[in-house]
């Protein structure tokens, strides 16, 4: 049966999405204009996609499967510095390509810490290069965010939940299968689905972790047919491969995802009865902060030499990307929340796979479809930062959303009704309701976006303004010219300010959390 | 509405500017960021054309393919030797109208479209303080014990990676396949690009890096740390230019022309070697600026024509392909 | 004069939800209590939520207050209505709450701001306007959902047992304050009740059984002359 009246109309979200889309195709016209003639898909690609298939797979496998511990550990203790390690969770995922990968090689590396630390003991090498380091640093990458969606989850238990389980004296095993268990059901296959196509898209992280060629993804191949071979028919079929893997994983992931059940509970702060071991916990939330944590610092301490050295240039480089991070924030969340609201009434949430239309699509298919289209008109360079604006807010756009969604249902589950009997729709609704009841997650999504955006070089380097510089960018010129610690302390500014602008939002939103 | 603003905005800023005639010169992103050339030879030019020079970045070739007879451009500068076959076919470039004869590359140039600008040669880098043995040759090289690693850049994504394939192809020819097995061993990882590997080199993360020969002079020069060498291989190195061409359609055909003869000036050449960390390709090497031409060079210089290149390429890399993913 | 005293007429009301499928056609007149007993699952919620216009209808008539408002949305019905639960903002203070009742918007003039705070003192909540739902208690809670019916000044008042979870002196207690704020207020009420005490404070009862709606009949007639099926499900 469909729901008489909803209390915020659908449109506003229909035509967000339509924009996301039209965009998409958009991008797609322009090159297929320009499609001449085409070598098709060589062996080297079918192998290419099955690697990306296997590496996105297991990358999105491992780092779900581990941050269920962790985020049951965060869930049920607050050890010292918890604020500060959840915050931190949204970072690794917001770092610039390459400086994770230094980061991360300074721990795992030939001469890391780790390998350092064998030695010591008279190990043997531990070598990370090969399709282990290639799943290693995805999971480096994706589990924190894995973490806080589960968490976000495990958080929307009602505290009465617990009471009964403290009431009945439940063994853990019975709070897993009762409480818990159902509760995964609902938000892994969505994280998994999230991080499955992040991976597979990934391309530099593959190649250089995955120790070589053996190591291509898909995205590779379209770069390289944007723009080594200039073949833009296989780059076309390439993207559109990419879409249909990354659609069908959607599929599936929502196939899966069980029926939406909601529970009502009150706000309350939850205390926990159950939770028997603390070591366990204690061991999981000391593992995951030094997994996430040691790269971090081993960037910070490079980075802190080079600041020394750092021209001018980077800050305002740094005003420049502070811009387009919040033209991004803002252009996300008029896509996003509209987006999320029509999904929240929606009877069947498949439409949420368009969200991930933004992120599958290469940017640099969208760039360059783009600047096919707009160059006989207008100077594509006017456009480099808004679109790369545009075009990191698409990319965010599904884990904004997926963030959003569940409490969404919630809140209209809760207070839809209440809503309509006061005639409080359109803005007022949103005002007085939608927003202060999810404050903490439109924080959240705003301040992963507005760290995305600042972490990504983009397509602004597709056709930049010499004279406008994003910091990656600033950052990759640095490394381009032999600067390479002076590019470290580019990196420490840039990751610096990618977390700054998370933790703002992020702690705006934790702030005033309604309640 | 906004875009007619827009276009009236600018009209008004062109008359304005209407006796400074505008040259608009595409380049690589390397090349005008301030660390790099860019801003010096813009300052350079400018004191002798009355003229306003506005670069232009982005990737070059695909942009100029995208835009067509459309372009903006006047002159194009940084189209490496791979690309300009490419280029050439768009149809959009003039004659260069300089005297090949004043170059001073170690090859012979003939194109009177694509003028060389810069030069160097492939090499690998190392470390001296901390590699006792580097190799003398490419055959030592092939023979050095697993443990010492190598980070190389890939010909499907990078120009220097492509070069590598092309010097291997051009030292073993049909042996490729097995030197690339043999090297597989020492290969640390395959980087997405030159910035990457070279990173991945000065962490200490890997003991030697596919660059140029001439890497080692920003580390003198620039740093004045001298334990960073190239290895030069009897074999041969393979040679890498870049060069600059004129846009046929150009609506300023004398300020173009007047670009390429600045490019073939001292005072050009003069600056390419510190601000772009390159040999500069018309310069006798008693003009270098000091201390250069006592940086080790090779003897023999391998090079591929545009067209030889363009039929080797493919195999050339899905030999590498192949070799590496075993 | 409007409506011919009727002031809610149900003609040819159809509900479909699945296996389920309910009925019903009846007036109640102006200014009456009226009870809606019966079985769980016979469909007391599902007539009470098309009322307030929160489910599809797939046939028949609403007319509230001699308005036709089969097709109006819940606020434009001349209808308010009461919850289980969730009938109050937690985010928001319970002035805000009240106000929310006399327009969407928290901005209010002096004069609304004044009326927000008069219903307040009427349920006997004038200190506690500013504070949080969760910082009072379950009664205080019900009589701030009061003080915005209240302002609310509909003509139709709909209660789905939201004093459920209140002690039985206190659900009394809450259900003669409903009764004098819809006196002051003029307003016809339409309450689900399960027990048969609070039935009897009402004028008229409404039976529903298995998807059947009883016209409402005075509860003295009825008490006095018990069908079957009421007997059987009052257990007497």
């Amino acid at each position: 049966m469909a729901r008489r009246a909803q209390p915020v109309s659908p449109w506003a979200g229909i035509i967000a999405a339509g924009f996301v889309v039209a965009v998409v195709i958009a991008a797609f016209v322009g090159i297929g204009q320009r499609i001449e003639t085409t070598t098709g898909l060589r062996a080297a690609e079918w192998q290419a996609v099955r690697f990306t298939v296997w590496q996105a797979f297991f990358s999105a496998l491992i780092s779900v499967v581990l941050a269920v511990p962790v985020a049951r550990a965060l869930a049920r203790r607050r050890l010292p510095g918890h604020t500060l390690l959840v915050t931190l969770l949204g970072s690794p995922f917001i770092l610039p390509v390459i400086v994770a990968v230094l980061g991360l090689l300074a721990i795992f590396g030939r001469n890391g810490w780790l390998n350092t630390a064998l030695g010591v003991f008279g190990l043997p090498e531990v070598s990370i290069y090969g399709a282990h380091g290639v799943v290693l640093a995805h999971v480096f990458f994706n589990m924190p965010l894995a973490t806080r969606l589960i968490l976000q989850g495990w958080q929307s238990v009602p505290a009465e939940q617990f009471r009964m389980v403290g009431q009945l004296g439940l063994t853990p095993r019975m709070v897993f299968r009762i409480i818990e268990w159902p509760l995964l059901r609902q938000v892994v296959p969505g994280a998994f689905a999230l991080i499955f196509v992040i991976c597979l898209t990934s391309f530099a992280v593959a190649l250089t972790l995955g120790g070589g060629p053996r190591a291509t993804t898909i995205e590779l191949a379209i770069y390289q047919a944007f723009r080594f071979d200039f073949d833009l028919g296989r780059a076309a079929v390439l993207s559109l491969l990419q879409l249909a893997v990354a659609g069908a994983a959607a599929v599936l992931a929502l196939w899966i995802l069980p029926p939406i059940a909601l529970q009502t509970g009150r706000d309350r702060a939850v205390r926990r009865w159950d939770a028997p071991s603390l070591w366990g916990d204690v061991f999981w939330i000391t593992l995951a902060a030094g997994f996430l944590l040691l790269p971090m610092l081993s960037i910070a301490l490079s980075g802190l030499v080079g600041l020394f050295y750092m021209p001018f240039s980077v800050l305002t480089a740094t005003w420049t990307t502070v811009w387009v991070a919040s033209v991004s924030t803002v252009v996300l969340l008029v896509l996003a929340l509209p987006m999320a609201a029509w999904l929240a009434q929606a009877k069947w949430g498949g439409a949420e796979a368009l969200t991930l239309l933004g992120l599958v699509a290469s940017p640099l298919m969208i760039g360059t479809g783009w600047f096919i289209l707009i160059y006989p008109y207008v100077s594509p360079t006017a456009f480099a930062l808004p679109v790369t604006a545009l075009i990191n807010a698409m990319m965010a756009l599904p884990f904004a959303v997926r963030i959003l969604l569940p409490p969404m249902r919630q809140v209209f589950n809760d207070y839809g009704r209440l809503s309509m009997g006061l005639g409080l729709r359109s803005l007022a609704l949103w005002r007085f309701v939608l927003v202060p009841r999810l404050r903490p997650q439109i924080g959240f999504a705003a301040g992963l976006t507005a760290a995305l955006s600042v972490g990504d070089l983009g397509v602004v380097a597709l056709f930049a303004d010499p004279d406008v510089a994003t910091l990656p960018l600033q950052m990759y010129r640095l490394m381009g010219a032999y600067r390479t610690e002076a590019a470290a302390g580019a990196a420490l500014v840039l990751v610096a300010l990618a977390f700054g602008m998370f933790w703002m939002c992020d702690a705006w939103g934790r702030r005033h959390a309604a309640g | 509405m906004k875009y007619a603003l827009t276009l009236a905005a600018t009209l008004a800023a062109t008359t304005a500017l209407a006796d400074t005639p505008v040259l608009t010169v595409y380049a690589g992103d390397y090349f005008t960021s301030e660390w790099g050339p860019g801003p010096t030879l813009e300052t350079e030019f400018e004191k002798i054309c009355a003229c306003d020079l506005e670069w232009s970045t982005g990737d070059l070739v695909p942009r100029l393919l995208l835009e067509g007879e459309r372009t903006k451009a006047d002159v194009v500068i940084g189209l490496t030797s791979d690309v300009t076959a490419k280029a050439r076919a768009t149809d959009l470039f003039a004659p260069h109208g300089q005297d090949n004869s004043a170059l001073t590359l170690p090859i012979e140039w003939t194109d009177d479209t694509f003028l060389p600008f810069n030069y160097g040669h492939t090499a690998f880098i190392y470390n001296e303080t901390t590699m006792d043995a580097p190799p003398a040759s490419f055959e030592e090289l092939l023979a050095l014990p697993d443990d010492v690693k190598i980070v190389i850049q890939d010909p499907r994504t990078s120009i220097s990676g492509l070069a590598l394939v092309l010097w291997v192809q051009a030292v073993y020819g049909d042996k490729s396949a097995e030197v690339w097995e043999s090297l597989s061993d020492n290969i640390l990882t395959v980087t997405k690009d030159w910035s990457s590997s070279y990173g991945l080199f000065t962490d200490g993360e890997a003991d030697m890096v596919l660059s140029y020969t001439t890497s080692p002079a920003y580390h003198m020069f620039a740093e004045e740390d001298f334990t960073k060498k190239a290895a030069i291989f009897p074999e041969g190195h393979y040679f890498m230019v870049e060069t600059v061409g004129k846009i046929a359609g150009t609506d300023q055909p004398e300020l173009a022309d007047q670009f390429l003869a600045f490019v073939m000036s001292r005072d050009f050449q003069t600056i390419i070697p510190t601000a772009n960390w390159s040999l500069p390709s018309a310069l006798p090497q008693a003009d270098w600026p000091e201390g250069w031409s006592e940086l080790p060079l090779p003897e023999k210089v391998l090079f591929y024509s545009e067209t030889e290149a363009a039929e080797l390429q493919a195999d050339a890399i899905e030999t590498w392909r192949a070799a590496l993913s075993q | 004069m409007r409506g011919g005293g009727g002031m809610l007429r149900v003609e040819g009301l159809r509900i479909a939800q699945g296996d389920f499928a309910l009925s019903a056609d009846f007036a109640v007149e102006r200014g009456r209590r009226v009870a809606v007993i019966g079985p769980s699952g016979a469909g007391k919620s599902t007539l009470l939520n098309a009322l307030g216009g929160y489910i599809d209808i797939a046939a028949g008539r609403i007319e509230v207050d001699g308005r036709d408002v089969t097709d109006a949305p819940p606020d434009k019905r001349g209808v308010a209505m009461l919850f289980q639960d969730g009938n109050l903002f937690p985010h928001l203070t319970l002035a805000q709450n009240v106000g929310l009742g006399i327009r969407p918007a928290l901005r209010l003039s002096d004069a609304e701001t004044a009326k927000v705070h008069e219903a307040l003192e009427r349920v006997g909540l004038a200190e506690f306007a500013d504070r949080k739902p969760g910082d009072v208690s379950g009664g205080q809670q019900s009589r701030a959902a009061l003080a915005r019916v209240l302002v609310q000044a509909k003509p139709l008042l709909l209660l789905d047992e939201p004093f459920a979870a209140l002690g039985p002196a206190l659900r009394i207690e809450m259900l003669d304050l409903t009764s004098q704020v819809a006196r002051d207020a003029g307003a016809t009420v339409l309450m689900i009740t399960h027990a048969p005490e609070d039935a009897e404070r009402a004028d008229d009862l409404i039976f529903v059984e298995a998807g059947r709606v009883d016209p409402p009949r005075p509860v003295a007639d009825v008490m006095a002359n018990l069908p079957e099926a009421l007997r059987a499900y009052l257990g007497r």
